[in-house]
């Protein structure tokens, strides 16, 4: 089945690995995958996209514009400035909390990220907002909110890849004492 | 056999191990750089892997060992070929005997690099040949082809691949086992190894027929294809190709010409390609090379054929291509509609959104070098000449640190030119630790040579950290795995003549700042070298925390340091938990001691 989903946040989020497990998830159901990213020169901090293509004919690395199904934001700002890929009737799955650009504190300017997900909510038909702030306290570390939203994304249904095939995919990338905490917090991201 | 989802980069590596190669040597660059540590990392230990001290260096370790007979890798971005020029221009001359590929990451956009430089020109001016891969899945096929090409006709060639390659993943087949190829040891010939005058006229003739024939080797060439039917066509090449695929589809009414050798042109496959057509769209990124050979073509077979591309202004002259507007240029080219981008949000307005520019890292030991050079020099006329790393990102504001970049190595002696020309003036040349190596040494003995009064600030965080993090001379560790004796950058100032050395940690700010005061008013060439590790390769210290009760709000520490883990929050100034690393020189800059170490005292 050929499907896109873009993956999108600020550096050090853990958008790529994510993506990974999206794409390995494919291709063990014996997809044919693309993938890229484009990452700008921050070291840290700065806008991080991932595009995952599957199936027969994939030519582009990058989505074309509209082709998006589903874009799972780790970041409502980056979820809006990678909105232009959503195709009509696809799926955001989006983490609530923003994260400041340094420039927002050096200008004394106001982001706010319930603007964005306001917006967000206007412009796709089919949008899930995670907490990813409380499920990540909840699981006792900031580091598994792409884990999370990866539940979140899979319980939707709209990603075409079942929770056993996604956690199967994760669990083989991460160290073992690492499991655990992991499949709560997918389950965390899944019940929402 | 098995397919694994690999990077770009990867395919090619893996692609050079299958071929047999032997040695491979280069200097980091974005987004060359993973072809060489894929190598390292799947060396059986009968590979020679080094990252060689720049890229001059690395083309001519290789070419030693493809005159040994050894199948050689060289890899460098782009912007790296100009500083390889000089050994490149007269290697192509005297050939090799072991295959040769020079592998340079061009990178549209520029993504990552100073300029948009396109190495199928340098293809053309060094009489080489160029492959162009327009997929990971082609390129591990590609570089097998390209030694292949490069023994047959004793030349080094070039690949070279775009960002989109190296960096895209895709589904690969890696198949078999490396090919077993000894070295057959070099043969002694001073009139072949040995580049004279007369020798180079004999050569010349020569590299001219060969280029004859392998334009004639390459219209057969798997890679170089002509498909569908029609009187339009399309000639493109590289990641451009999958673009025109992605637009045109199944569609069998346009013909589409994928030229995956720039150089020398297959003119044979050309001539097939335009038969029958009536105009051309030239689809592709950097410079228009495929365009302008498909229009010598026509003019030299008097072809009556209509030839668009950049030189009409009907594709994008600079920056990236992308499926989309390949697809409009199509669209335009063919005098069709151009298709509906059915996004989600096209009726509502979107919000203002974040910029989230590069900046330095929270803790990143340069944050503190640059303000305290900042802070010593407050209210004098300085010149601060950047270089190439992540240093350059001093330039941005509330910092403002870099006034010049240009290339590498250009900061330390561009600073001398600042010196001569303005004498009233304190001039500084900032430097990172592998670049200095790399190519700040000469301009260090230029200093000292010709008298310049400049102050050197070396920014050793011990590694290369733009990049990726790859060891360097001064780390002691090499890409065989070996520890190593450091080459220490304080010895080889001094070595060079440099008088005046002082070594500081930058995060101990009051010190460096008094530092630089009495360095600066010293004559003559004088180095201070900040040593602090880059945070990527080091722990963190403990978090830093803001006293509310003590804190006045005045936000020095965000309007000074610019540091991305200090945000307001509800209009009040907050370290970011997660993104502090402890490096501490906002307790220094705070007026009022508001900013502690947490749960302890300040540092």
């Amino acid at each position: 089945m050929n499907m896109n989903y873009l993956l999108c946040g600020v550096g050090g989020q853990g958008t790529v690995l994510a993506a990974k497990v999206l794409a390995a998830a494919a291709i063990a159901k014996g997809e044919e995958v693309k993938t890229t990213e484009t990452i700008g020169m921050a070291q840290r901090g700065g806008p991080v996209t991932s595009y995952v293509r599957t199936g027969k004919d994939i030519h582009s690395p990058i989505i074309p514009l509209g082709k998006a199904d589903v874009i799972i934001g780790f970041e409502p700002g980056e979820a809006v400035r990678n909105i232009k890929y959503l195709k009509k009737g696809g799926t955001v799955v989006v983490s609530s909390k923003s994260v400041m650009p340094v420039t927002a504190a050096l200008t004394n300017s106001s982001y706010s990220g319930h603007e964005m997900v306001d917006y967000l909510k206007k412009a796709a038909e089919n949008i899930i907002i995670v907490d990813g702030e409380r499920i990540c306290a909840e699981c006792g570390s900031d580091k598994v909110l792409n884990v999370v939203l990866l539940g979140a994304a899979i319980k939707s249904g709209a990603l075409g890849i079942t929770p056993e095939e996604t956690l199967d995919a994760l669990l083989k990338r991460l160290p073992e004492k690492l499991h655990e905490l992991n499949k709560k917090a997918f389950e965390l991201g899944m019940r929402g | 056999m098995s397919e694994q989802l690999i990077m770009g980069n990867e395919a090619i590596a893996l692609g050079a191990i299958k071929a047999g190669v032997k040695m491979v040597c280069g200097y980091p660059g974005t987004p060359s750089t993973e072809v060489l540590e894929t190598i390292a990392k799947n060396n059986k230990g009968n590979i020679h892997v080094e990252w060689s001290v720049n890229e001059k260096a690395a083309l001519e370790v290789g070419a030693g060992a493809a005159y040994a007979g050894a199948r050689t890798l060289v890899t460098m971005k782009q912007v790296g070929l100009n500083v390889a020029a000089d050994p490149l221009m007269s290697l192509n001359y005297v050939g090799i005997k072991g295959g040769m590929v020079i592998l340079v990451a061009d990178d549209p956009g520029p993504i990552s690099s100073q300029t948009e430089q396109d190495t199928r020109h340098f293809a053309q001016f060094a009489k080489m040949m160029v492959f162009d891969p327009s997929s990971p899945k082609e390129a591990y096929l590609m570089i097998q082809d390209a030694f292949e090409y490069s023994e047959k006709y004793g030349e080094p060639v070039f690949m070279r691949p775009t960002t989109r390659i190296c960096h895209g993943y895709q589904t690969v087949e890696i198949s078999g086992e490396a090919e077993d190829r000894p070295v057959e040891g070099f043969v002694k010939d001073s009139e072949k190894w040995v580049i004279f005058p007369k020798m180079s006229y004999a050569n010349h003739i020569k590299l001219e027929k060969k280029l004859t024939e392998i334009a004639e080797d390459f219209s057969t060439y798997r890679f170089n294809t002509v498909s569908g039917s029609g009187t339009k066509g399309i000639i493109t090449g590289g990641v451009s190709y999958e673009y025109v695929k992605e637009a045109v589809g199944e569609r069998q009414d346009i013909k589409i010409f994928k030229a995956a050798t720039a150089n020398p042109f297959p003119e044979k496959l050309a001539l097939e390609f335009l038969e029958g057509l009536d105009s051309v769209l030239a689809v592709e990124e950097l410079d228009p090379v495929l365009e302008r050979e498909i229009t010598y073509v026509c003019g030299k077979y008097g072809k009556s054929v209509k030839v668009y591309g950049k030189l009409t202004g009907n594709t994008v002259n600079a920056g990236e291509n992308t499926a989309d507007k390949v697809s409009e240029s199509i669209a335009e080219f063919l005098g069709e509609e151009k298709p509906a981008v059915s996004g989600a949000s096209d009726d509502i307005e979107a919000p203002v959104l974040p910029e989230r520019p590069p900046v330095l890292c929270p803790g990143c030991p340069h944050r503190a070098s640059f303000y305290a050079v900042k802070k010593a020099m407050e209210g004098k006329k300085t010149r601060y000449c950047g270089d190439i790393g992540c240093y350059t990102l001093g330039n941005a504001a509330p910092l403002d640190m870099v006034d010049t970049c240009l290339c590498m190595g250009a900061g330390l002696t561009m600073a001398q030119g600042f010196a001569h020309a303005e004498e009233d003036v304190y001039s500084f040349g900032f430097i990172g630790d592998s670049t200095f190596f790399a190519s700040g040494m000469t301009g260090v003995v230029n200093a000292v040579y010709n008298q310049a009064n400049i102050t050197i600030v070396l920014l050793d965080n011990s590694t290369t950290a733009m990049t990726g993090h790859q060891p360097h001379p001064g780390t002691g560790k090499t890409m065989m795995g070996d520890i190593v004796r450091c080459v220490d950058p304080e010895t080889v100032l001094r070595g060079m003549g440099v008088r005046t050395v002082v070594k500081a940690d930058p995060l101990d700010l009051e010190n460096s700042i008094e530092i630089i005061k009495k360095i600066a008013e010293e004559k003559g060439v004088k180095a201070v070298i900040f040593k602090s590790p880059c945070i990527a390769v080091t722990k963190p210290a403990q978090r830093e925390v803001i006293n509310e009760n003590l804190c006045i709000n005045c936000r020095k520490c965000i309007k000074e340091l610019g540091c991305p883990a200090i945000v307001l929050r509800d209009g009040k100034v907050f370290i970011e938990k997660s993104m502090c690393f402890g490096c501490g020189i906002c307790e220094t800059v705070c007026p009022v001691n508001a900013i502690s170490k947490e749960g302890g005292d300040r540092k």
